[in-house]
């Protein structure tokens, strides 16, 4: 006789708290997209170790769990002063706040921005018949894995941004992402939509905290849109509770002479994936993907980026740096798709690693698919510990061993913050390096 | 001030000094020449604590201590300098910021006060001069986008700033023109005095017309095989080494 053990799938969990969200759901048109997200999750099945997208990342622990909807607990009440604490203030900007994946209208101080650009929730959006959300909400995805039904489907909260054509906005848009929640193990699932258009110029700084100490499971999408001749920085800070787990996906489409830069900043999380995606989708487009991380104890930071080139005479830039510790692992697995018409393509890719202990790994995987004939592409992985050389040189000048380490840190780090437009963040990011690796600045 | 005795240093097991003397007093200005290969650079890298290099027997005494027992920064800490071949760029690291950490390393060692930033700042201003740099470099990061001629000065400039009891000069001369050869002399010029010294590690009988030595050593198979006084470069220059290294190996 052999008993059956009934296994447990973890997506019925997430299932039932989408259809509960449905349930509630307001907008029919809305609706039909997440009651299609929840059945799409249904049938599907998270990745394996065996699936080639996710070798280097195991999922077991993670899925592991009972998490619950964060959106369906009582409300987490932030107090302003916190905000104070948990925003970057060295520099001024517009604040979009959300906590467990929800826009806080009253946490919010956007008054100035919201005469200059459109912002509202999805489901306003949706509800007042926006075409541009029915246009573009959920249609980037450039492939679908049960993180992005999952997303969908149990979103409640996210935000429509639309910057007009010919708007600048001068000061940069910081979108305080906090998650936390004392009673339960929760999940959140933000989503934010953002149309940059024509000639419009913008900056976002998106910092992702944890509340207190707990654990919590973030499914992060983000979709992007960056019309003709727009340019759009998007800098993201991951700074989230040691005990973590943070998924983030990115898609951005671009039009032409249009600019995209994103600067990845990972410092906190048990578990981190980041899959950023770009689709240049039209001639003479620029394009960065930068990224620094920083890791220690058992931390384990994913990145995997994706460039596809589908039309001619655009560039796109990656470089990803990182720093690992203690038993810490780190992955980058760039990909980068040239067309076949996409001619005279400029794509260049960079990983380097360094790893401050013996226990500390990182795997690398670039990945290249061009079927054009008149490109530049390349790409390099470097992984070593810090510069034999190059400390001896500052050990000789009588500096201590501790110190001239924090200093090729800080030169290890700086090719990634240099481009940054915001100084104030770049020295804050630099307080970030040191207190994560539990090092003296040198100031 | 540093008496070397029977120094041997070997890297990746491969011997390169095989049982070196020398002595080098307050004052004094020494060149050490030789062929490619003899040596040179492990000299000056083992006196300043390379790691990679082992130090098998011998013994060197830098006033009164025992320098091989000391780390690298220890070295530098007691007045020990190396201008180095390759000097390293460090992106991210002002020369300003550099240099501060360092003198206050230095001076905290040797129980001294601190410097006062506006001591720091006028020795700045004074020593860039000596070297012409222009004051924008000292804001920028360590020879980072420096061109070969300015990281040289740089290293003069360090040593200016610095202002060590002994100074090695691994190649500082290599690769400059004739303004660059002449500012880094003067820097190098305007450092010496009678209580400190300098050994300069050159290819070159060049430099010498702008350093004039006191003694010139010649160094071929790891050992000093003759010593003489500024002339011999003349005759260095004339002859190369053929006539001194015949009969050695």
């Amino acid at each position: 006789m052999s008993v059956e053990v009934q296994k447990r799938n973890p997506i019925e969990n997430f299932v039932a708290s989408a259809e509960s969200i449905c349930e509630l759901n307001q907008n029919i048109k809305l609706k039909e997209i997440q009651l299609l997200a929840k059945n799409n999750l249904l049938n599907s099945q998270f990745p394996t170790l065996k699936t080639e997208e996710w070798k280097y990342t195991n999922l077991k622990k993670l899925l592991s769990y009972d998490f619950a909807n964060s959106s369906s607990m009582d409300n987490v009440v932030v107090s302003n002063n916190e905000i104070d604490k948990l925003k970057s203030s060295s520099f001024d900007s517009h604040l979009l706040v959300f906590v467990n994946g929800i826009f806080e209208k009253e946490l919010s101080d956007y008054s100035e921005l919201s005469n200059q650009i459109f912002i509202s929730t999805i489901a306003e959006a949706f509800e007042s018949d926006n075409e541009l959300v029915e246009k573009y909400f959920s249609k980037i995805s450039m492939e679908n894995t049960a993180f992005d039904f999952l997303n969908l489907s149990n979103f409640v909260g996210g935000l429509f941004i639309h910057i007009p054509k010919n708007v600048v906005i001068e000061k940069p848009i910081q979108i305080l992402n906090i998650t936390g929640n004392a009673v339960d193990i929760s999940f959140s699932s933000s989503r934010n939509l953002i149309i940059a258009d024509e000639n419009s110029e913008s900056t976002f700084v998106q910092k992702h905290v944890g509340l207190k100490g707990e654990i919590y499971f973030n499914n992060i999408s983000t979709e992007i849109y960056v019309e003709k001749n727009g340019i759009l920085n998007f800098y993201n800070l991951q700074l989230d509770n040691d005990d973590s787990y943070h998924f983030e996906k990115t898609d951005v489409i671009q039009n032409r002479d249009s600019q995209f830069h994103h600067y990845n900043f990972t410092f906190g999380g048990k578990l981190v994936r980041n899959d950023i995606n770009a689709k240049l989708d039209a001639e003479n487009i620029e394009c960065t993907l930068n990224g620094l991380y920083i890791a220690n104890d058992s931390q384990h930071i994913d990145n995997s980026t994706f460039i596809d080139h589908a039309k001619p005479h655009s560039t796109s830039n990656q470089l990803y740096k990182g720093i690992l510790d203690d038993s810490s692992h780190g992955v980058f697995a760039g990909k980068i798709l040239v067309a076949r018409d996409a001619q005279l393509t400029n794509a260049y890719q960079n990983s380097n690693t360094i790893l401050l202990s013996k226990e500390a790994k990182v795997d690398t995987k670039p990945q290249l698919e061009i079927y054009a004939d008149d490109v530049k592409c390349t790409h390099g992985a470097t992984v070593g510990q810090l510069d034999e050389s190059a400390l001896f040189y500052i050990l000789s000048r009588g500096i201590p061993r501790e110190k001239a380490k924090s200093m090729l840190i800080a030169a290890f780090a700086e090719s990634v913050l240099s481009d940054l437009k915001i100084d104030a963040l770049k020295i804050e990011i630099s307080h970030l390096i040191f207190e994560h690796l539990n090092r003296d600045e040198i100031l | 001030m540093i008496s070397i005795k029977n120094l041997k240093a070997e890297i990746d097991n491969k011997e390169i000094l095989r049982g070196l003397d020398l002595q080098v007093n307050a004052g004094e200005v020494h060149a050490i020449m030789g062929p490619n290969g003899s040596g040179k650079s492990t000299l000056a890298n083992v006196l300043t604590g390379n790691e990679n290099y082992e130090v098998t027997s011998g013994e060197v005494t830098f006033n009164g201590k025992n320098l091989l027992n000391l780390a690298p920064e220890d070295r530098a800490r007691e007045g020990l300098f190396l201008g180095f071949q390759y000097p390293v760029e460090i992106p991210g690291v002002s020369n300003a910021m550099f240099l501060q950490t360092a003198i206050n390393e230095i001076r905290k060692y040797n129980n001294q006060e601190e410097i006062t930033p506006k001591e720091f700042l006028a020795r700045m201003k004074e020593k860039a001069k000596v070297v012409g740099m222009d004051s924008s470099l000292i804001s920028r990061s360590v020879n980072t986008g420096f061109s070969g001629g300015e990281k040289k000065k740089n290293e003069i400039f360090q040593l200016l700033m610095l202002n060590p009891k002994l100074a090695i000069l691994d190649e500082t001369d290599s690769g400059l023109d004739i303004d660059a050869l002449r500012t880094v002399s003067q820097g190098v010029n305007e450092f010496k005095n009678k209580d400190n010294a300098v050994i300069l590690v050159t290819h070159y009988q060049r430099l010498l017309d702008y350093i004039i030595p006191d003694f010139i050593h010649v160094l071929y198979n790891g050992k000093i095989i003759k010593s003489g006084g500024k002339e011999l470069a003349l005759e260095l220059e004339e002859k190369g080494y053929d006539w001194i290294t015949k009969g050695e190996k």
